[in-house]
């Protein structure tokens, strides 16, 4: 039982094997570039660079037809020109950031739109919307794993500025100009793990991988240092959870993983030890100090 | 000068060209123990972030004596934390090591013992795993005093540093400030009490966007003074024509 629902379908299929490896690199990278998403208040950020990323794709679809690598370059490219437009005009104008966000996604997104109807059909809009993880070939592999090494590397190299710019912007201007660099190379690497995203779980639920896992941490601890790994605990199970259920039920890939990450979230939203529902109506005893 | 003075030359300091500080000229001397005092928009806070190199001048310069202006501790309005974000005491107050750690450097052994030092100068031994989220106004105040300590800078600027705190939190740290006077350092710190200036501030800057006196404290806290300052307009002028002092 046991055997034949959590091993044979790896064991038996290739393709669930590639689907595995590519979302559990996908989720090793994305999990914590959601944090700082989340911990930055820049969740609808990570959604609203989602959909700037589509023309790209349609693009990359228009040259080369339904080419993953094509869609992904891009796609990558979309993605950065939005993310990088937006944080200058946010930096060095009045507007905010999230509703400088809102006027370059919403034309990324019509532009996108249209650039795929004029040539694709309503199955290929669907696929680049929702991705499809059971199609992830060699190619897109490497990508992913390439994406996961860059973005935790580099998560490294930025992580103090980051935190920094997050809790003291004004401590981190007086001692380092890393703060603005920081940002820039964060919302580069929210984009790349979106373009891998994409391939997986599409531009409209990529973002869920990172978001969810991050979300569903902030239950269960109030320190970075333990909500990383267990944001990524969580991102591995939902998307180990969904490619199960995905094959059991017969259902689409993608939604199946972001309704398990979001099953984990609505339990960690009930009983996560920091701040759950239930422990706010459980009356307990007060402590001593 | 000495290290730790600093010197305003017709210095105007401001936001998308409206000026919040305007052609200020004087000298802090190096170990000046100096209180900038003055009505909410009079420039106060501009005028740190100014010294503190994260606000370039509209007109006129900052002579800081050589001094790389990422060397110079500044605490800015507890107001601009983040209290949200989940950071330990004891790495928000690591941070003070940037220019020696800066962005890879690990923390070493000599390195834990500065910061767990810093900690109890502050009288917080014991908080260092606590969240500051979960700490009052008055023990994060202390918290960024002991960021100060680890930077140990010859320019300290403190903005706002006993706004919302109770009176022995604000005794713990004057003794902090006096030490640092003690040590020849130069203070340089925004403040709303003037009972609390007048009682351990020798220097006084009173601002309204122009200075309108410095010098002892004593003499540049006057009725007359107050009256000046307290007078100055609040908001920028939205129709205000280019500065002819500027051209």
């Amino acid at each position: 039982m046991v055997h034949a629902t959590f091993i044979a379908p790896f064991v038996e299929f290739e393709f669930m094997r590639r689907a595995l490896v590519g979302v559990l690199a996908l989720a090793l990278s994305a999990a914590p570039v959601g944090i700082f998403l989340m911990l930055r208040r820049m969740s609808l950020t990570g959604d609203a660079m989602a959909h700037a990323i589509l023309p790209g794709v349609a693009v990359g679809y228009l040259v080369a037809g339904f080419s993953i690598s094509a869609m992904t370059l891009g796609g990558l490219v979309a993605g950065l020109v939005v993310a990088v437009l937006a944080g200058l005009v946010a930096r060095v104008t009045a507007l905010k950031e999230d509703a400088t966000l809102a006027a370059f996604y919403l034309l990324s997104l019509a532009l996108g739109v249209i650039l795929v109807s004029v040539r694709g059909s309503n199955v290929d809009l669907l696929h680049v919307l929702f991705g499809n993880v059971l199609a992830i070939d060699d190619s897109a592999l490497v990508l992913l794993a390439g994406i996961a090494t860059v973005t935790l590397t580099t998560l490294a190299l930025i992580f103090r500025p980051l935190v920094l710019d997050t809790v003291d912007a004004g401590f981190l201007a007086s001692v380092s100009r890393s703060g603005g660099v920081a940002h820039i190379v964060f919302l580069g690497l929210v984009v790349v793990n979106l373009v891998g995203a994409f391939q997986a779980l599409g531009t409209l639920l990529g973002v869920g991988i990172m978001i969810l896992p991050a979300v569903s941490a902030r239950f269960w601890s109030s320190d970075i240092n333990v909500m990383l790994p267990v944001a990524l605990l969580f991102a591995i199970t939902g998307a180990l959870c969904g490619l199960l259920v995905s094959y059991h039920a017969d259902v689409t890939t993608g939604p199946a993983i972001i309704l398990c990450l979001g099953a984990i979230t609505l339990v960690s939203l009930l009983v996560g030890r920091a701040g759950g529902l239930v422990w706010k109506l459980v009356p307990r005893r007060h402590l001593e100090a | 000068m000495a290290v730790g003075a600093l010197r305003f030359r017709d210095l105007t300091l401001g936001y998308d060209r409206h000026p919040a500080v305007h052609h200020l000229d004087g000298a802090v001397a190096a170990g000046a123990l100096l209180a900038v005092v003055g009505p909410n928009g009079a420039g106060k806070s501009t005028l740190l972030k100014g010294i503190a190199g994260t606000l370039l001048p509209l007109g006129g310069t900052i002579d800081r004596d050589g001094l790389d202006p990422r060397r110079i501790a500044y605490l800015p309005q507890v107001a601009d934390l983040d209290r949200s974000f989940p950071v330990t005491v004891y790495d928000l107050v690591a941070m003070g090591l940037w220019r020696r750690s800066g962005l890879l450097g690990s923390i070493g052994r000599r390195d834990r013992e500065q910061i767990e030092h810093a900690i109890a100068a502050v009288g917080l031994t014991g908080f260092e795993v606590r969240t500051i989220g979960s700490l009052s106004g008055g023990q994060l105040q202390r918290v960024l005093f002991a960021r100060l300590i680890l930077q140990d800078a010859s320019i300290i600027l403190l903005d706002e540093p006993f706004t919302a705190i109770d009176a022995k939190t604000t005794a713990d740290l004057l003794a902090i400030v006096h030490r640092w006077h003690g040590e020849k350092r130069t203070i340089v710190a925004v403040l709303h009490d003037l009972d609390v200036v007048r009682s351990h501030f020798s220097e006084t800057l009173l601002i309204a966007r122009k200075p309108v006196a410095w010098g002892r404290t004593a003499d540049v806290l006057t009725a007359e003074n107050l009256f000046k300052a307290r007078r100055m307009i609040e908001a920028p002028d939205p129709h205000a024509v280019a500065c002819e002092h500027a051209a």
